[in-house]
């Protein structure tokens, strides 16, 4: 019979709303990041690096991207005879047929793929962090410990504390209570969302909790496994992890990767980060071509000016454009004498020809403050911006748009176009 | 498909200098992200030819690390695969190949073992893209016996003397065939790349055999040649053979031509390699880069003009680089001026140093200096 000692679940069928129009036709762990890669590729990469070849993903939301990104797991190595990457899309069943109510309830409805392989530790990981981690140490940890579940927690400032789901851990690592979003933390160690489970643990818990509705992992299932066996542990994790689940901290993750010696090191020779590339050809300089400080992804030829920038695979910047802090996904084109301030161009954008994006002083957004609350610009994939016009600060566009979408030629800051219906 | 593929690939070529101490001409690394037998394995898996045999022997361990998986041309199929065959010891024999018709004659099985009629024979140092099945059609359409892909040589392009010059009559059949003249005004050359009848190429590999010639042109195609119908077919597009040292350089260059880029890069039929899970290029401050072709992993601190830099180059700060081209892994400290070279792979360049190619002849740079890695 098949054993494996520790298997992955990966949850990636979360829409990721907080990233706005990025998101409207894709799933957030398939967003692009860093010039080549998709967010997801983190957590993949973590796991043949720390020699967890066992991953099922379960995927929910708009997942079509996911899985041609995937495939049989080539990229990194998880095409294997036992195991490998497995897609877990919700399923129909004779009795009661459910999409994924919460984190827990998709684990629950893949009981069957956990028990084909037998395990002992289940680590439960999700799709939307942008960090390098060695789950081999984090299960000596739990091992060491004799835990019945490890969560693994990073400190954080003090003052962010409240933003986070803080754990309270005695000097053992014993993990004594939870906080959920504290106005006054007594803890600022973060839960990362990576817990490790001993496998008949999370299994009796999740047969407990069958008829929870919208079960979840940090609310139902972690509080349950606590009260009943107080047996949890706290690991530790000092390096680097960001979130990138809104705008803002998306673009400072990529950011972060132009600085000279980026604290996230891609460079590295181990633990190097895999991704499906269909793109191998090198990038092209033109005679007039300007870099400083961008990182710039295979294929892209650039004809004008790139700085502070994060440039995808295959994108061409015409002669005399300008993008300057910006990130642009693969295949965008941007329009020859355009500028680009600040802009989150996504995959397959044209962008016309002498535009200004970027322009004016910042205003609240009309459409979703929450969402849109940074000067950014931000235009979902695909979609189209024709020549001449300018747009304003913390702006969203979706859709083939035309000139007559702007009044004056202008999308004012604050303001936001969506063509629905069309891709 | 109706043909399998040979690529021969094993054979030294003195032209290219010291850059064929690392590895066989086939293995040169071309255009920042390929390798020169990308090409042929490309155009065959883009005919759809499901079965290619890669002939190896002289210097071979880079090319095979290349080749360790054919999933990158699309060849891992459970119908044909991609097959590296090197000389072996067998009962029979215990000779190197000793030209590209022993080369076939000593894998012969595998010709017979296969049931495809026609059999496309290329050479790995070639830079091309084509559609096999049009030679083919025409191979068929002419009922020849053997076709031999030629190009006309455009003026300063290449040296016709160390390429076979053929000449045929107004309905394509070869009326001469000579290999590696001494002098001639004829540009008009063989690629080395051949269609035959799969029986037709065991029959003559056979009997080649069996009087001691070994080598495919001289002692089949030129020794045939009134006796078989040889016709030649003009392959379209760009083909250049990266043989010596300063074909490889132009050819090279030729990449930072937008219309070459875009013949072989763009569109649907698309060039494959090995793919290495570098990160993306990075530009620090200081970094200007024009008009040259930049490959993934590299970081660049300073100049770089008219180049072609291949994987995980490391350019220092106040670097110059000009009409140059550094192969895979090179590390080149502060303030170092390169100028019309080509700087071997894995090599580590001093700061403060000066190489330059003079008088428009091309340098080759090979440094093994001690690289103190952070």
């Amino acid at each position: 019979m098949i054993k494996k000692e520790m298997i992955a679940m990966l949850l990636a069928g979360g829409q990721g709303s907080r990233l706005g129009v990025l998101t409207s036709n894709v799933a957030k762990p398939a967003v692009a990041f860093g010039g080549k890669y998709r967010i997801i590729d983190f957590p993949l990469s973590n796991c043949i690096n720390s020699g967890v070849d066992t991953v099922g993903v379960l995927t929910q939301y708009r997942h079509l991207r996911l899985n041609s990104h995937i495939g049989i797991g080539i990229p990194w190595d998880l095409d294997r005879n036992h195991g490998g990457v497995t897609l877990l899309p919700p399923y129909e069943k004779s009795e009661s047929s459910d999409w994924y109510t919460g984190t827990a309830n998709a684990i629950y409805q893949n009981m069957e793929y956990i028990e084909k392989y037998n395990p002992e530790y289940v680590l439960i990981l999700g799709g939307d962090h942008i960090y390098k981690m060695d789950y081999e140490v984090m299960l000596d940890y739990h091992k060491a410990k004799g835990a019945d579940v490890t969560i693994a927690c990073m400190p954080v400032p003090w003052a962010e504390a409240s933003r986070f789901g803080v754990v309270i851990a005695d000097d053992n690592g014993n993990i004594k209570d939870f906080e959920e979003k504290p106005p006054k933390p007594s803890s600022n160690l973060a839960s990362m969302g990576i817990y490790i489970f001993n496998w008949p643990i999370l299994r009796e818990a999740l047969i407990a909790l069958k008829n929870q509705p919208g079960c979840d992992f940090g609310m139902h299932v972690i509080p349950y496994v606590h009260n009943n066996t107080h047996n949890c542990y706290a690991y530790e994790f000092n390096g680097y992890w960001k979130d990138v689940g809104t705008l803002g901290s998306y673009w400072q993750a990529n950011m972060e990767l132009i600085d000279i010696i980026p604290e996230f090191n891609l460079y590295e020779e181990f633990w190097k980060i895999y991704t499906n590339n269909d793109m191998i050809k090198p990038q092209y300089f033109g005679e007039k071509a300007v870099v400083d400080r961008c990182i710039i992804g295979e294929g892209a030829e650039i004809y004008g000016e790139v700085k502070n920038s994060v440039i995808g695979a295959g994108v061409i910047i015409e002669e005399g454009a300008v993008v300057r802090d910006s990130i642009v996904m693969q295949g965008a084109v941007i329009g020859a004498g355009t500028t680009v301030d600040k802009g989150i161009i996504a995959e397959s954008v044209q962008v016309g020809r002498d535009c200004r994006l970027g322009v004016g002083e910042f205003a609240p957004n009309v459409y979703n403050p929450k969402v849109y609350a940074f000067d950014l610009v931000t235009i979902a994939e695909n979609s189209v911006i024709p020549d001449h016009v300018q747009i304003g600060k913390n702006t969203a566009i979706v859709g083939k748009t035309v000139p007559e979408d702007y009044p004056d030629g202008l999308l004012a800051s604050g303001q936001v176009i969506i063509k629905a219906g069309e891709i | 498909m109706r043909a399998i593929g040979i690529v021969l690939a094993g054979g030294n070529s003195s032209r290219m200098g010291i850059l064929a101490n690392k590895r066989a001409v086939a293995a040169m690394p071309i255009a920042g992200s390929y390798r020169s037998i990308d090409f042929a394995l490309s155009n065959m898996s883009n005919s759809h030819v499901q079965k290619v045999a890669v002939c190896t022997q002289f210097n071979a361990r880079s090319l095979n690390q290349h080749l360790n998986s054919s999933k990158w041309w699309d060849f891992g199929r459970k119908q044909g695969g991609l097959f590296v065959l090197t000389p072996t010891m067998t009962t029979e024999n215990n000779s190197w190949y000793r030209g590209t018709a022993d080369a076939m004659y000593q894998n012969i099985d595998f010709l017979r073992e296969s049931h495809e009629p026609y059999v496309i024979i290329t050479s790995g140092d070639c830079v091309y893209k084509t559609d096999f099945n049009k030679m083919l059609e025409y191979h068929i359409n002419q009922k020849a016996d053997i076709t031999v892909g030629y190009t006309k040589l455009a003026a300063g392009q290449d040296d016709p003397t160390r390429f076979g010059v053929m000449q045929m009559d107004t309905d394509g059949r070869v009326l001469s065939f000579e290999e590696k003249p001494v002098v001639t005004d004829n540009m008009t050359v063989s690629t080395g790349i051949y269609i035959i009848r799969r029986r037709l190429l065991i029959g003559l590999l056979e009997k080649a055999n069996a009087e001691q010639r070994y080598d495919f042109v001289k002692d089949i195609l030129v020794r045939y040649r009134e006796t078989k119908k040889i016709y030649g077919y003009e392959m379209p597009g760009y083909w250049n053979n990266i043989a010596t040292v300063d074909s490889y350089y132009r050819t090279n260059m030729d990449f930072l031509k937008k219309d070459v880029r875009d013949y072989f890069f763009g569109g649907y039929a698309s060039i494959y390699s090995k793919v290495e899970d570098q990160p993306p290029a990075k530009f620090n401050p200081g970094a200007s880069v024009r008009n040259s072709l930049v490959a993934s992993g590299c970081i660049i601190n300073g100049k770089v003009e008219n180049s072609v830099l291949f994987r995980k180059v490391y350019v220092g700060n106040n670097c110059v680089i000009r009409n140059s081209i550094i192969l895979n892994d090179v590390y080149i400290g502060d303030n170092t001026t390169i100028e019309n070279c080509i700087v071997e792979s894995r090599g580590t360049i001093r700061a403060n140093e000066t190489y330059r190619g003079e008088d428009g002849k091309v340098r080759i740079v090979v440094e093994e200096n001690e690289r103190y890695i952070i």
